[in-house]
């Protein structure tokens, strides 16, 4: 065996760290094609067409920063934006709430536990248009099942998404039914890593239940639950199915979010250009959200 | 200790009362879609609702596949989700095994990126391209979006997976003179295999629920089988029988999945937080 064959396999990172990392690369090279075509090009392409005045047919006239002032103009879309912060808002509190509550029983042990988790996370693995249109045969004003439901315990029949000031707690609600798993499973991963000794130590010391979720659940899985808004902050933002199905952005207007607007500009009046334009104003919305989250999370991490 | 014990049963009666009072949205929701897909036109537009089919019909199902041609947006939902999951392992699970041996987390991050972009953010441009290519009406522009679901799916699980999978057995390979492809491929595969499993599942079901790629790609026959089925509710006369059962259809095939393999699932989704579109 030679003397640099003996190096190497002593000391195997610092020989040949350097040349293996590169050679890994080749392994990532045809993935990272892929996602070059279908994600950075097309990325590149859209900054490039929202400079322009872009229709399906016809000329492609460079028109600058055109499309980017009709935005402070265009009141409806002002209007999507707001509606999006309070959709988002909305879809991201009540899942969250939700879930947490959601993890910490299914963290514990009891009967069924397997199957009952299996259920609870079924509406996210369903396909959403399905589902969607489920809804809004239940939503139906006259011959829906949630009315029936609603006045024979006495309560007065809602509107569900066909009235302007119901529409969106309405798409909420179908949101926070579909979602709510995914920020349970989070969750309860991360709880189901917490070590055991605090909790062992508070039952000695007599804590209740919710003293011990509060004392040692919360602060411990905090980072995970973190994570989870996160990761519902983005979907929220670019929820695109439930909304297209059951509602369309209506009734009117009240509930068109900034991707069904996206979508209505793009593909309905085919206004390219302008649309790009939304999709670089969206984009960067989202991007700034993600790291001011990521931000806060690190700060957290630090107390 | 009576009150020890009186509290302790209480804390018990809480928690099953919140699991069903979680569980019963879901439960109760999918019982109804079967209700609805189960029961003929009249009982469905009786009020009050009629809750169980009496009796039960499958005419909802047999009208589904003879008004509607569901038998070839079918197929082209196989094609398409088979395809861009498989095309997805193909690049995917060795993209994962090479950045977690570099150790490359910036590349990481640049997966990420994918799952937090908008779907419809890359369908502007991608239109144009398969007008321009003269794609538009085949599945193959059909089956390179989905790629932008799976792709990120698969490299994702991948590196978890590998960065948990104990080195030393591939380095042993390496100093008996294997190159990194063989002990890729040889070694560090086979014991991938469960996070493979895992990473195929998720891709699949996420290709095949996706909508947004189908509403802007698909021409008249080349639909996938949730644009087909929104389809169903804007161009028939709104009967929910059919409707039910076309959603059930749908979304059959995922919810089997889920219930054969929570264990592979929940697994999945609780490291990655993944999902697709």
């Amino acid at each position: 065996m030679s003397s640099t064959t003996a190096t190497t396999l002593l000391r195997p990172d610092a020989a040949r760290g350097h040349a293996y990392a590169r050679r890994y690369w080749a392994f990532a090279a045809p993935a990272a094609a892929i996602v070059f075509i279908v994600i950075l090009f097309p990325w590149i392409f859209t900054l490039f067409m929202s400079l322009h005045d872009w229709k399906v047919t016809g000329a492609t006239p460079f028109v600058g920063l055109a499309n980017y002032a009709k935005m402070l103009q265009d009141e409806r879309f002002q209007w999507a934006i707001v509606r999006t912060i309070w959709f988002t808002a909305a879809t991201v509190i009540a899942p969250v709430l939700l879930g947490v509550w959601a993890a910490v029983c299914f963290a514990s042990q009891f009967k069924f536990r397997g199957l009952a988790r299996t259920l609870f996370v079924l509406p996210m693995m369903a396909t959403p248009v399905a589902i969607a249109l489920v809804w809004t045969m239940m939503f139906h004003p006259q011959l829906g099942v949630l009315n029936y439901l609603l006045t024979s315990v006495g309560l007065p029949p809602s509107s569900w998404v066909y009235d302007s000031s119901t529409v969106i707690p309405t798409l909420v609600m179908v949101e926070t039914w579909q979602w709510t798993p995914l920020v349970m499973l989070i969750v309860l991963g991360g709880i189901a890593s917490l070590p055991q000794e605090p909790y062992e130590a508070a039952v000695l010391d007599g804590a209740s239940a919710w003293q011990m979720f509060r004392h040692i659940t919360l602060p411990l899985a905090w980072p995970f639950i973190m994570v989870a808004a996160v990761i519902r902050l983005i979907d929220a933002l670019k929820t695109f199915d439930t909304i297209y199905v059951i509602t369309l952005g209506g009734p009117g207007t009240s509930s068109e979010t900034l991707n069904i607007l996206l979508y209505q500009t793009a593909f309905a009046y085919y206004d390219l250009g302008y649309g790009s334009a939304i999709v670089v104003v969206f984009f960067l919305l989202i991007l700034l959200i993600s790291l001011l989250l990521l931000r806060v999370r690190q700060r957290e991490a630090w107390r | 200790m009576n009150r020890h014990r009186i509290r302790r049963s209480l804390g018990r009666a809480g928690l099953y009362a919140s699991v069903i009072l979680l569980v019963s949205p879901a439960v109760l929701f999918f019982l109804w879609m079967l209700s609805l897909s189960l029961k003929n036109e009249l009982d469905n537009t009786a009020y009050p609702p009629v809750f169980i089919p009496h009796p039960p019909t499958l005419a909802n199902f047999v009208d589904v596949f003879a008004k509607n041609d569901f038998l070839t947006y079918t197929i082209n939902s196989v094609i398409v989700s088979f395809s861009a999951t498989g095309l997805a392992l193909l690049f995917g699970v060795p993209a994962g095994y090479g950045i977690a041996k570099a150790k490359a987390t910036k590349a990481a991050a640049l997966i990420l990126i994918a799952r937090v972009t908008p779907g419809l953010s890359y369908l502007i441009p991608l239109f144009l391209m398969f007008q321009w290519l003269g794609m538009i009406g085949t599945l193959a522009p059909l089956v390179i979006t989905h790629l932008v679901i799976t792709v990120p799916i698969v490299v994702w699980i991948m590196i978890g997976f590998f960065e948990g999978l104990p080195g030393e057995l591939e380095e042993a390979a390496l100093v008996d003179g294997a190159t990194i492809w063989q002990a890729f491929l040889h070694v560090a595969m086979p014991l991938a295999r469960p996070g493979i499993m895992v990473a195929m599942i998720l891709a699949f079901i996420f290709s095949w629920n996706n909508f947004i790629f189908g509403v802007v790609l698909a021409g008249r026959t080349t639909r996938t089988l949730p644009v087909a089925v929104y389809n169903v509710l804007t161009f028939e006369q709104i009967s929910w029988g059919p409707l039910a059962a076309a959603a059930l259809v749908v979304t059959a095939p995922v919810l089997l999945l889920t219930l054969l393999m929570q264990k592979e699932i929940v697994a999945g989704l609780t490291a990655g937080g993944v999902k697709g579109g």
